[in-house]
Formats: structure tokens, sequence, C-alpha cells
């Protein structure tokens, strides 16, 4: 699997990002199979990016491997004895109706960080995000890209050691889009294995390492980036690439 | 006439302090808010509560919160009147015929209100941040405090509706209190007593005062809603 190793971004990281691994993992509701049986391992440096059609999958995949969901059969592990530090930013983020900094101390409160840091801690990675002028502001009021990188700086201050996002940019313009992705970048240099959803090949070319294509529930295929975008194996791959619609 | 000049008699009271009417509002401000502080303190946590866990009879403990908040004030007055009745369960605290007894009386009343309110509102918070809660790994009762303070403008108006019943229910009150001048009498009660004995400008200057404060609650009910569309969008 050494080809997964060739990295889009330069990585810095020291610590390699801990393995993911689905072993016959499948989830279903009301006996309807929505996704699985899948296994496949998320290791080298990624970014890995979950691509497929809506309906895929990807979302479901996604909170299979965060742990929101349990699976139904299979196992969902971690190449670390403890479950590594995590943290997800979903398609619409989810804000405490406080401002923005209070949004940052209140996830370092619950991760136990002193209180004395907290505010340090939060009032750093609204810089790094370019929020610092929105402070005190109300983060509900805040403009869809804010309140995405707002979702990114909360992650941030959490240092996870795996991100997963589910189509973070799906309902932003493009400078707001722009932003995303270099904090996302920011994540992957910092070792952070990422693992994200994407509908937009585009923005997948720009980020991926590996991908991994969904489609009625299957993973048709887990390849790096490269290979995936000039030679997909998989017929639905070849047809999504191609740009025609699939189900 | 007659009715005109004690609107006027109402009103020069009202604009005096007059002693008395002060010490009956006075009474009436100090009972209620004491009772739906304590309501508070115990209702919200026992909202939240429901709303977080999942427990077997969990649903008849909802329906039961909505039924109470229709509970009719005199059959908590009679409830509380037979715990504090001397042949009572709670009779050595010798609380009948006291403030002590009212204010337990109304948390009686606003308890519900505030419990069936609070985990409606919460349970809808809760709907929404629930992902995000898990992803921080939060554990329930580390929820609890969160989804309280995020819901904190709704509370308010809760705690606004729950203030309002209290204030104006008479039956509870009346029994538990015995409306006994100048120890129990408060504005509801004694504006039952003074229309009876005919004094109705007593009667009417504490109407005023009564609907005033209902008025006010209002106006608070209204501006918390308007703060809250202003702050969180």
């Amino acid at each position: 699997m050494s080809s997964f190793n060739r990295p889009l971004l330069a990585s810095s990281a020291l610590i390699p990002a801990p393995t993911l691994c689905f072993e016959e993992v499948s989830f279903s509701q009301e006996d309807k199979l929505l996704l699985g049986p899948c296994s496949f391992t998320l290791q080298g440096t990624g970014p890995t990016l979950v691509m497929g059609p809506n309906g895929a999958g990807k979302s479901l995949l996604l909170r299979l491997a965060h742990g929101l969901l349990a699976p139904t059969q299979g196992e969902v592990t971690w190449s670390s004895d403890l479950r590594p530090r995590q943290a997800m930013v979903f398609q619409q983020p989810v804000l405490l109706r406080r401002s923005a900094v209070a949004n940052l101390t209140h996830a370092l409160a619950v991760n136990n960080v002193p209180r004395r840091t907290r505010v340090k801690l939060a009032c750093d990675a609204l810089e790094r995000f370019g929020l610092s002028a929105c402070t005190n502001t109300p983060a509900r009021v805040l403009s869809g890209g804010e309140q995405q990188r707002l979702a990114l700086a909360r992650a941030w201050v959490l240092s996870p050691q795996v991100l997963f996002l589910d189509e973070p940019t799906s309902a932003l313009d493009p400078a707001a889009i722009k932003a995303v992705e270099a904090a996302v970048r920011e994540f992957h240099q910092r070792g952070t294995r990422i693992v994200m959803t994407t509908h937009d090949l585009h923005q997948a070319r720009r980020l991926a390492g590996d991908v991994l294509f969904l489609s009625g529930g299957k993973v048709r295929e887990h390849t790096p980036a490269a290979a995936f975008f000039n030679g997909p194996v998989s017929r639905e791959a070849q047809a999504y690439i191609a740009g025609e619609l699939v189900e | 006439m007659e009715n005109n000049n004690a609107f006027y008699v109402a009103l020069s009271l009202l604009l005096d302090f007059d002693a008395s009417l002060v010490q009956i509002v006075a009474l009436s401000l100090q009972v209620s808010i004491l009772a739906v502080l304590i309501a508070a303190v115990l209702g919200f946590p026992l909202g939240a509560a429901v709303a977080l866990w999942r427990f077997p009879g969990r649903g008849g403990v909802i329906v039961l919160l909505n039924a109470l908040m229709g509970l009719p004030p005199v059959v908590a007055g009679l409830m509380v009147y037979l715990l504090l009745s001397r042949a009572g369960p709670l009779g050595d605290w010798g609380l009948l015929f006291t403030p002590g007894a009212m204010v337990i009386a109304q948390v009686v009343l606003v308890l519900p209100i505030l419990a069936a309110l609070s985990r409606q509102k919460v349970e809808e918070l809760l709907g929404e941040y629930r992902e995000q809660f898990v992803s921080l790994g939060m554990s329930r009762p580390r929820m609890m405090p969160t989804l309280l303070w995020d819901a904190r403008f709704a509370l308010l108006t809760i705690l606004l509706a729950g203030f309002g019943r209290a204030s104006a229910e008479v039956g509870a009150v009346m029994m538990v209190g015995g409306n006994i001048d100048g120890v129990t009498r408060v504005m509801t009660t004694a504006i039952v007593l003074e229309t009876g004995k005919g004094n109705l400008p007593l009667a009417l200057g504490l109407g005023i005062v009564l609907l005033m404060l209902v008025m006010l609650i209002n106006a608070g009910v209204y501006l918390v809603g308007e703060l809250t569309r202003r702050r969180t969008g």
C-alpha cells in the first residue's frame, strides 16, 4: 500500500496519523441495508476524499467512522489502543447560541482544558481562521462561510488526530470554499488524518491524496488520487468522472 | 357613577401608596417570586433530564407533566392543605396559614409548567445539537448545563409564564393561606374579599396593580423574544 503514501500536500507530522480500519462493516435501518458490507483501511497520509453520488452512503460512512452511529455488523477499529482524538465538521455547522469565542471555550471546557488557558487558545484559533473581528459576535449571526470557519476553528482547538468533514463547502461561495480548503490543508500539515466527503470533482482533485468511491452503499474503489482521476477501475467511477448521472 | 367613584378612589390609593395596599402587593410579589425561583431550580433540570434520558415510563412522565400544567389551583390547594394540616404528614412543620404554605402551593402549580415547557424546548435543541455533542464526546450530564444555557431566552419566557400563573391564581393560596389580614393576604384573595364586602376602591386598585403586573410580564416576554431573534438569528 506504499502507493498511498504519495502525499499531494507535504506533511510535517512526526507522529503518523492513526490508521482507520473498516472490517465487513454494514449499517441497516428497519431491515433496509443502507451501507456495506464494506472493508477498507485508511493509512498513508491522505487526505482521503470520500466521493460518490447522493445517497451513496458517504455521510453514513463518516458517521460510522466517527462513532456517531454504531455499525449493524462488522467493526470499526483504530491502529491505536485508545480511540484517537477526533472531530467532525458538518455540512451545516452546529454552533451554540453564544459568541464565537464561547463556542470554542465550551469545546475546550468539555475536553477538560484548564480554565486559565481556554480563552488564549480560543483567541489564537480565531485569529488563525481570520475570525478575530467576530470574537464576541453571536455565532449564529455570522455568515455561512464564517460559521463554517468557526466550526473548523472549534475542531482546531481540540487538536484532533483525525478530522471528518461532511461536505463542508456545499453551501458556500468560492471565496469561502477557498478559506475552508486552506484550513483543511493546515490540518493536514499538522498531521491530522483528514476524511472528507464531497461531490465536487474539482475540489477532490485539489485536495485528495486518495479517493474512496462509493455508490449504492458499496465501496467501489479505493485508490490514490492520481490513479482515480486518470483511470478509474470500476464502471461506476468511470461513469461518475465522465460526468454521467450515476445512481 | 358609583363605579366611577370607586375607580378614582382606587387611583388615589395607588398614587398615595396606601399602606395596606402596598403590603398586600409586596407579599404577593414575595410569595410568587420565591415560588417561581424554587420551581425553576427544580423544574428546569427535571425538564432537561426527561429530554435527555430514555427510561421506561418516560412517555407517562411527559403526559403527566403536560396534564399537570392544567392542574386546577383548588386541587393543588387541597393537596397542600392535606399535607400541611395538623393531622397531615407535614403537620409538624406548622406551615398551614403562613406565607410558606402559599409558596409551596404555588410551587406545586408552577413546577409542571416549567418542567413540561423546558422539556419541550431542551428536546428541540438537543435534536439540533446531538451529533455535535456526541462528536465532542459529551456525556448526558455534561450536556444538561450546555442545553439549559443555550435555551436561556426560552427558559426566561417560560419563567415569566410561570410567574403569571403563580401571581394570578386565587384558589390555592386562599385554601392554604387563609387570607389573614396582614399575614397571608395577597392581591387575588384581597380582591375576592373586598369585592364581597363591597369595598370596591381597594378591590379595583388591586385589580389595576394585578393587570399592570400581567402587562409588564407580557412586555417582558415580548422583549425577550425580540432579543433572542436579534442575538441568535
